[in-house]
């Protein structure tokens, strides 16, 4: 299953830090961040609940860029 | 501005005005040392909070190479060191540096989205209780909904009431309006520019043309290209490089010094390596390359090309052999009266009489010869119709019988013809058993077919191939007519694809090879291809997951527009990784000698990112 987010983030490097960290979260088969889109696009894992992984994205995100969105969830 | 950039800004402006005043006092009175300490400390820490916090956070997370951890280090650092000016100074305009990053990117990003925009955020739809606006998204397949003159078209439908124009240049980038009459299939994202419309929809709001382009291209970031690549590889490489040269640099030459029995001056060095430290970060490359791919993929979009991702912008920049499928690509793919021969009375009448024969087909030439005769045949003059099948029709027409077919009729009746020169679809004519000439049927070549090869050569490609299923003699004519260089014709789509390879195998390593369909029957044509461009996608979603490249409207021109638009934006990137990169070394040799100090390495840090911000937004314009 695909989704797409939309997110918040100030630059290019805080975007990539948050891709790695989505990338890392169990559940997540694979995520692309669009900095100039200010998009996620997130793959899940099959049978993933997209909702609660995308907490667990949202919160592994918040560690590594403070003050990152992500809106939707 | 958003809340947050305002912010820094009013930090900004109160950390200037503070820095100020501490310049004033330290002159006029000039305060002991720990004063002056505490009096730079303010405006360093209303300046630089958020920084030392992320700092912190940093190191909790062991993510020591990241740039607010670096500018802390350095900063503090020069603090330490009694630079106090230094370090507030730079914290100062990093967070400038910053601002105007995050400013400038929001403004491409909102004029690159303007130009996308083509989904409108409402529609109208005819209730109990007169017009109401909903959201597209909860609107059926099948419901009827209501575009007022001047607003976008919200969801893919039909016309069922109202007649008016409608301007498809955010699709397309052609600018003359389209007339459009009950019946007529809409797309969404065009604008209804005359007449209010009633529309039938045929497709969700979300698998609309409109909808499905806008995702294309916000999602195109994901093919990501090699530029981007060993940008994000360099990245990682050369910040942690600067930090181990700064270590190194801040502790090697002292010691050498103290062995060679000359006194340390480890302030000096250490602050050396400091400087090091603000040249550390990679912002300039790292903000600049994907800003220059996405104003290029946003200015190509709003000219009716989709490009796929930056990957594919930078293998068409490298394409010098362009491939290219006739019927519908070159041609216009419909068949039209190209000319009427050997007739032995006015041209026109001819034309009408054998209009008047062929009323009673549905066939696409006796179409086309109707169509050419500009009006409906008047019926009443024709009777005794008799169509033969694989021949033609007979009839009587005002009276005079009237035979009308292929060279099989014209020998059947044993009519004496002539042959046609030209390539196409000849149709002759027989009047009371007397030969009374041909209407030559043919596939039109685009009016700006010759024009869209010319301007490939002009963009650098050396070599432009036509591969068609047509017969040789058909094809090669309009090869010579349009300037193609080579022509294959009788090719099954097998066929074409290992034209294709060939071409492939034996073009240059670092070229590519791009070839042009319409996407339907050339699909997989398009998906061999280094680069497969469609063309005429406009409604055809089939056409768009095909393609890496996509040409909305039916302009061959735009393949030359494609090619420009990937050459400037790899011209831009190119200018940008060479300048910075270069702009950095220098300063990190600069620093190290100690001829540059933290002032030029942050004034160079911040100059560069600004520069190449600069010029990637020049992405954007295409002409």
């Amino acid at each position: 299953m695909k989704k797409s987010y939309k997110i918040d983030v100030d630059c290019v490097n805080c975007a990539r830090k948050m891709e790695d960290a989505a990338n890392k979260t169990p559940g997540v088969k694979s995520a692309v961040v669009n900095f100039m889109a200010l998009k996620m696009n997130v793959e899940f894992e099959d049978g993933a609940d997209a909702k609660s992984v995308m907490a667990d994205v949202l919160k592994a995100c918040r560690r590594v860029e403070s003050d990152c969105e992500i809106f939707g969830i | 501005m958003t809340r947050k950039q305002k912010k820094t800004l009013w930090r900004i402006i109160v950390s200037v005005a503070m820095l100020i005043i501490c310049e004033a006092l330290s002159a006029a009175i000039s305060p002991p040392r720990w004063a002056g300490l505490l009096m730079y400390l303010v405006p360093y820490f209303i300046i630089g909070y958020d920084i030392l916090k992320k700092a912190c956070m940093g190191i909790i997370n062991r993510q020591v190479f990241d740039e607010n951890f670096l500018m802390a280090v350095a900063t503090i650092g020069a603090i330490a060191l009694g630079e106090y000016r230094e370090g507030a100074a730079v914290m100062l305009f990093y967070q400038i540096g910053e601002l105007f990053q995050s400013v400038a990117v929001g403004r491409s990003r909102r004029s690159i989205s303007e130009l996308m925009d083509l989904c409108p955020d409402f529609v109208n739809i005819e209730t109990e209780n007169g017009i109401e606006s909903v959201d597209p998204d909860e609107v059926e397949v099948g419901s009827e909904i209501i575009v007022r003159p001047g607003e976008r078209i919200p969801i893919d439908g039909v016309i069922t009431e109202g007649v008016t124009s409608l301007d498809t240049a955010a699709l397309t980038g052609e600018s003359l309006p389209v007339d459009a009459q009950p019946g007529a299939k809409v797309h969404s994202g065009t604008i209804n520019i005359s007449g209010l419309i009633r529309v039938r929809t045929t497709k969700a709001f979300c698998d609309s043309t409109a909808s499905k382009i806008m995702e294309l291209v916000e999602n195109s970031g994901a093919q990501k290209s090699h530029s981007e690549d060993f940008i994000s590889k360099f990245a990682r490489y050369y910040t942690p490089a600067v930090c181990y040269g700064a270590i190194a640099l801040a502790v090697l030459p002292p010691i050498i010094r103290l062995i060679f029995g000359s006194s340390p001056a480890w302030g000096s060095w250490i602050m050396r390596a400091l400087t090091f430290l603000v040249i550390s970060c990679p912002c300039a490359l790292v903000i600049s390359i994907p800003l220059t791919f996405f104003a290029g993929i946003g200015g190509a979009s709003a000219k009716g090309v989709l490009i796929k991702g930056s990957a594919y912008l930078e293998s068409l920049s490298r394409t010098r052999c362009v491939a290219f499928d006739k019927t519908g690509t070159m041609t216009l793919g419909v068949f039209e009266v190209a000319g009427v021969h050997h007739s032995v009375m006015e041209e026109r009448r001819l034309l009408d009489i054998a209009a008047l024969a062929e009323s009673g087909s549905g066939h696409p030439i006796a179409r086309s010869i109707i169509a050419a005769c500009g009006k409906a045949p008047e019926l009443s003059r024709v009777s005794e119709i008799e169509e033969i099948p694989g021949c033609g029709v007979t009839a009587v027409i005002d009276g005079i019988s009237a035979a009308v077919g292929n060279e099989r009729l014209m020998e059947r009746l044993g009519v004496k013809y002539r042959r046609c020169s030209h390539s196409g679809t000849v149709v002759h004519i027989a009047l009371d058993g007397e030969y009374a000439g041909h209407i030559l049927i043919a596939d039109m070549i685009k009016p700006t077919a010759r024009e869209a090869i010319s301007a490939l050569k002009l963009a650098g490609v050396r070599r432009t191939v036509m591969l068609t299923g047509d017969m040789e003699s058909a094809a090669i004519p309009v090869a010579e007519e349009i300037g193609a260089d080579e022509v294959y014709g009788s090719l099954l789509p097998e066929d074409k694809v290992r034209r294709v390879e060939t071409l492939i195998s034996e073009k240059d390593a670092k070229e590519t090879v791009a070839f042009v369909g319409d996407g339907l029957n050339d699909a997989p044509v398009i998906a061999r291809a280094d680069v497969g461009i469609a063309m005429g996608a406009l409604g055809s979603d089939a056409a768009i997951e095909a393609a890496d490249v996509v040409i909305m409207d039916d302009d061959p021109v735009k393949i030359a527009l494609a090619l420009r638009v990937a050459r400037k934006c790899m011209r831009i990137v190119y200018e940008n990784i060479v300048f910075a990169i270069g702009v950095k070394l220098i300063c990190l040799a600069l620093g190290a000698l100690g001829i540059a100090g933290m002032w030029l390495a942050i004034f160079a840090d911040v100059g560069v990112m600004v520069i190449a911000v600069l010029n990637s937004i020049r992405a954007l314009r295409i002409r």
